[in-house]
């Protein structure tokens, strides 16, 4: 950490990071589109693009495991999931005018503000900080396997018990009694 | 690379996420706006796996596990509003209003009724929900 | 048994039976007359049988201490002599025939099994006082006395005059008892001791140091309890309860208690002259007052509780002079003419369906319908007038004699003014309550003249009494008048042999008062009788009067109706606008004070009750109008407070997520600004 003068400012990047400031303002703008739209169905189909530019910067950070996970689960189920649910609970295809709540100008201040003061620590504190991506890839398949099954495997079959119960309870959830019908 | 990229990206996820969640009136907009939150976590905690080199890569088995719960959460959520939606005939979340101090002692509340439908899936009350909404259909009308 | 056993099992076998009726009450009712009257006949015999053991042997004493209690210490005690025996025979005669004379006038009472319970108790606390060697053991017994007359005199609490006078019974006579308690602690804290021997002892040998104070105190107490001026209003009043009760009450417990206290401790009294100036000052009064209101009285109950009053005063008079033997020789003959005067005025009033004597005097044929009662009746008046060969003549004179005998200044501490005072006062009395006892039997039983009843033909002006298909008095009552009708004759010839019970101080009649005591008292008879001559002839011209009550039912019933009617057909409790009473004649301008007790209840009310009651609604109005007023400002300031807050409330979780982040980021912001240090 200290080595910062040693290494490049902001002002030369690297490829690597070049491709990560343009991947990430792509992914930011199908966030912001993503919460602004005022097309449900489009909605999620940003979140997808915003989910896969976060996939792309995993790769970019060599994590490439967490990438496929983020394709897979992400773009692959959840959002699939959500637009189920879009369709479930029959929501407007096309503009729906009223998309946005009251809360609107709040939610802006709250967020802007978050986001300045957020901004600024970070920056503030991490503006010399250097990732080396050099070396063995840190998040390839084998180093996760080994880690999770070495190191973590009892939190992960916890996780799995966990996974049991969500699943049951989105059964019983939703499941209509016959008293209903 | 700097650190800075990835953080900063993190940070404008998490309030546009944040924006989302306070903002939009569709549950399942709403949700969407949480796994957007989830996601700059996730890159938050990726990044600095990667920066600090951990043997165990803590970071990382973390990442996995909250999406893992996200996951979770999305499938109960979206039950969730399935359910809301049924009882309710809507799924906008500025309308349920239950919890609201109307001033009045236990009475008719805005909308709804005080008839929990939330928390008693089974309890039939039609009449009360249908009037005002704009989407009449619902699941237990039968 | 030893004659202590016997003493104790005196006073206990009535409270057991109380205690036995007041459980058993509702479970098991055919019980509760066995139980009433099964133990007072075994307390009279027993005590009759104490009385005869102890004889006129020195008196016994035992006692036995339960605890210490660090200061003066307090003992279960007996003592038994001349006077204590005796009063507890006449306590569990007249108990045991009010217990008896009750199964019949309560016969259909709902209320029968608490009321028996608490007239065995009220016995049993009279028996404690009586056979109690510590002053602390009599007041319990005192206390409990003060308690069941609160209940009986309200055993009719339908009525809103038996709720009052069973209040004013109660609070009348404990605001002599507190007094009475602080003389009892005074007494105690002097003397070292609360056994009366101990404290007679300290009185002898000068140890007291505040006598005219204990005294006085003292008689506060005695006043409310024995009716005397100024706390006997509580005493009239009480007719509102059942005429068992007040017989009861005027002749062997409630009122007897201060007498006999007062003869107990007499050496206390005899300390201070200035104790007995102020109790012969208070019986000449209470004597005279109550013998004229008893004059002018229309209810039949409440004329004989003025004649107790009357009564009492004279007790307290021969106390003042230094003679109680003479006291409890008139305690003991007048509880029991006093007792049959109050239960025939319970077989007539059941009669008559009326208690008022203004329609009893215009009934044709009351005396023939109950012949048992008129002619017991008679007895009693005859003793009460203190009329001889009748039991009240020797007793009274005894009195006269003892008051006569201190006037002439021959009575250790006592003033010779205190004896004239009762004597003149005695004397007066004597006159008075031969006119009101031949008023009450001319009003009573005398039937209207053949000569007018040859009139009412014409205009039908007198009252039919109660057709007597269904009349009946039961045999119990009438068996209990003539057993009481004995003593009222006979017990005056007792005067001889009493002495040797007693002090030893003579009580037979001595001529100058005999002969000055009956002439005045023949004096009253005839004045009486010759304006009850006059007035009778306007009985018819002026019809009055009403029978409010069926005799169908049971006398209890009867009289109750009798006592609730008596204001609304009247317009008083007291009087009756009558203008055939001899009374009204014999007393003129005076009558109408005389009627309400000289207008010392509106006094009390005046410059007690109204004061009281200011102050109660003065304080009500700083209550609900100063303090409330802060209470309720304390109130409603959080309550708009909370209208404000309650605004944030919308149940919108939105709006809630965005307060609580936006304040998370000023939060943070702080954080970081602080810890910047800029």
């Amino acid at each position: 950490m200290n080595l910062a003068a040693a290494h490049p400012g902001f002002l030369s990047p690297t490829g690597v990071e070049v491709a990560f400031v343009l991947v990430g303002l792509a992914t930011l703008g199908a966030a912001l589109l993503t919460v602004t739209t005022r097309q449900l169905v489009h909605a999620a189909l940003w979140l997808v693009v915003a989910l896969g530019g976060l996939a792309v910067e995993y790769l970019l950070l060599t994590a490439e495991f967490i990438a496929w996970v983020q394709v897979l689960i992400y773009v692959g189920s959840v959002v699939v999931l959500l637009l189920f649910g879009l369709m479930l609970t029959k929501a407007p295809i096309g503009r729906s005018p009223d998309a946005d709540s009251g809360n609107r100008w709040v939610a802006l201040a709250v967020a802007v503000a978050a986001a300045g003061t957020l901004v600024w620590v970070v920056v503030d504190a991490f503006r010399t900080t250097w990732i080396d991506l050099g070396g063995p890839a840190q998040g390839s398949t084998e180093v996760t396997g080994a880690i999770l099954f070495r190191h973590w495997v009892l939190p992960f079959e916890a996780l799995s018990v966990l996974l049991l119960a969500a699943l049951v309870g989105a059964i019983v959830l939703s499941k209509r009694t016959g008293r209903e019908r | 690379m700097h650190l800075a990229y990835p953080a900063v990206l993190a940070v404008l996820l998490f309030c546009v996420g944040l924006y989302g969640v306070l903002a939009r009136r569709n549950a399942i907009l709403v949700l969407m706006s949480v796994e957007l939150m989830l996601n700059a976590v996730n890159l938050n905690l990726v990044a600095f796996d990667v920066w600090l080199r951990d043997t165990l890569h803590a970071g990382q088995a973390l990442t996995l596990f909250t999406i893992t719960i996200a996951a979770a959460e999305i499938g109960i959520g979206l039950a969730i509003v399935l359910l809301v939606h049924r009882n309710r005939g809507t799924s906008d979340v500025d309308q349920l209003t239950d919890l609201a101090d109307t001033g009045t002692e236990p009475g008719p509340v805005h909308f709804g009724g005080p008839g929990s439908a939330s928390i008693a899936p089974g309890t039939d009350n039609p009449d009360e929900t249908t009037a005002d909404q704009a989407l009449p259909a619902r699941g237990q009308t039968a | 048994m030893t004659l202590t056993t016997l003493a104790v099992l005196v006073p206990l076998l009535p409270f057991l039976g109380a205690v036995a009726g007041l459980l058993l009450g509702r479970t098991a009712p055919g019980f509760v007359r066995p139980l009433a009257v099964l133990p007072t006949l075994l307390a009279f015999a027993l005590a009759v049988t104490v009385a005869v053991r102890q004889g006129t042997g020195p008196a016994t004493d035992a006692g036995t201490r339960l605890t210490p209690t660090g200061s003066v210490p307090v003992d279960l005690a007996v003592h038994l002599d001349g006077f204590s025996v005796l009063i507890a025979v006449l306590v569990t005669l007249v108990a045991s025939c009010v217990q008896i004379y009750s199964t019949g006038y309560l016969r259909d009472d709902p209320r029968y099994s608490s009321y028996a319970a608490l007239v065995s108790l009220f016995t049993a606390a009279m028996l404690l006082v009586v056979y109690s060697g510590d002053l602390m053991v009599l007041l319990v017994g005192w206390e409990v006395m003060g308690i069941c007359s609160y209940f009986l005199v309200g055993h009719y609490w339908e009525t809103p005059e038996a709720r009052a006078a069973s209040l004013k019974a109660f609070l009348v006579t404990k605001l002599g008892d507190v007094p009475f308690l602080i003389g009892i602690f005074a007494l105690g804290a002097d003397a070292g001791t609360f056994r009366i021997n101990g404290v007679l002892t300290a009185a002898a040998s000068g140890q007291l140091h505040h006598p005219t104070l204990i005294a006085l105190l003292l008689l506060g107490g005695v006043a409310g309890k024995s009716a005397q001026f100024p706390l006997h209003t509580w005493l009239p009043d009480a007719m509102a309860g059942p005429t068992p009760v007040s017989a009861l009450i005027h002749a062997a417990t409630m009122v007897a208690a201060g007498i006999y206290f007062v003869a107990r401790l007499l050496p206390v009294f005899e300390l201070s002259s200035a104790a007995l100036a102020v109790l012969a000052a208070m019986a000449a009064v209470t004597m005279i007052g109550s013998a004229l209101s008893a004059l002018a009285q229309d209810d039949i109950k409440r004329v004989l509780a003025y004649s107790t009053i009357g009564q009492l005063g004279y007790m307290a008079g021969a106390l003042a002079v230094g003679n109680r033997s003479a006291a409890v020789f008139h305690l003991l003959t007048h509880g029991a003419f006093k007792a049959l005067l109050f239960l025939a005025a319970g077989v007539v009033i059941h009669a008559a369906g009326t208690n008022s004597l203004a329609t009893m005097s215009r009934m044709r044929d009351l005396r023939s319908r109950v012949p048992d009662a008129m002619w017991t009746m008679a007895v009693a008046l005859a003793a009460l007038a203190a009329l001889p060969p009748f039991s009240g003549f020797f007793s009274k004179e005894s009195v006269l004699r003892a008051a006569e005998y201190a006037a002439e200044g021959h009575q250790a501490h006592v003033p010779s003014a205190v004896g004239w005072t009762v004597l003149v006062a005695g004397l007066l009395t004597a006159l008075l309550t031969a006119a009101y006892a031949t008023r009450l039997f001319l009003l009573a039983g005398s039937p209207p003249q053949t000569r007018r009843a040859r009139q009412q033909r014409d205009g039908e002006t007198s009252v039919p009494a109660p057709t007597d298909n269904h009349f009946r008095t039961p045999v119990v009552m009438n068996a209990v008048l003539w057993l009481l009708a004995i003593p009222a004759l006979a017990l005056g010839v007792t005067a001889g042999k009493l002495p040797q019970w007693f002090d030893g101080t003579s009580l037979a009649p001595t001529l100058a008062t005999s002969v000055l005591g009956v002439g005045l008292a023949l004096v009253g008879v005839l004045v009486t009788y010759a304006a009850w001559r006059h007035t009778e002839t306007r009985a018819n011209r002026v019809p009055i009067g009403a029978v409010v009550a069926p005799d169908s039912v049971e006398p209890a019933a009867t009289e109750a109706a009798a006592i609730a009617a008596h204001p609304q057909v009247y317009g008083d409790i007291a009087g009756a606008p009558d203008p055939a009473d001899p009374g009204r004649l014999l007393l003129g301008p005076l009558h109408r004070y005389a009627v309400h007790g000289f207008g010392l209840d509106v006094l009390y009310s005046k410059a007690f009750v109204r004061p009281v009651l200011a102050a109660a609604g003065l304080v009500r109005f700083l209550d609900r109008e100063v303090v409330e007023t802060y209470v309720r400002t304390a109130g409603g300031v959080p309550r708009l407070l909370g209208l404000l807050v309650r605004r944030a409330q919308t149940g919108n979780v939105q709006t809630y997520l965005s307060v609580l982040l936006g304040g998370s980021v000023v939060l943070a912001v702080l954080a970081v600004l602080v810890a910047s240090g800029a």
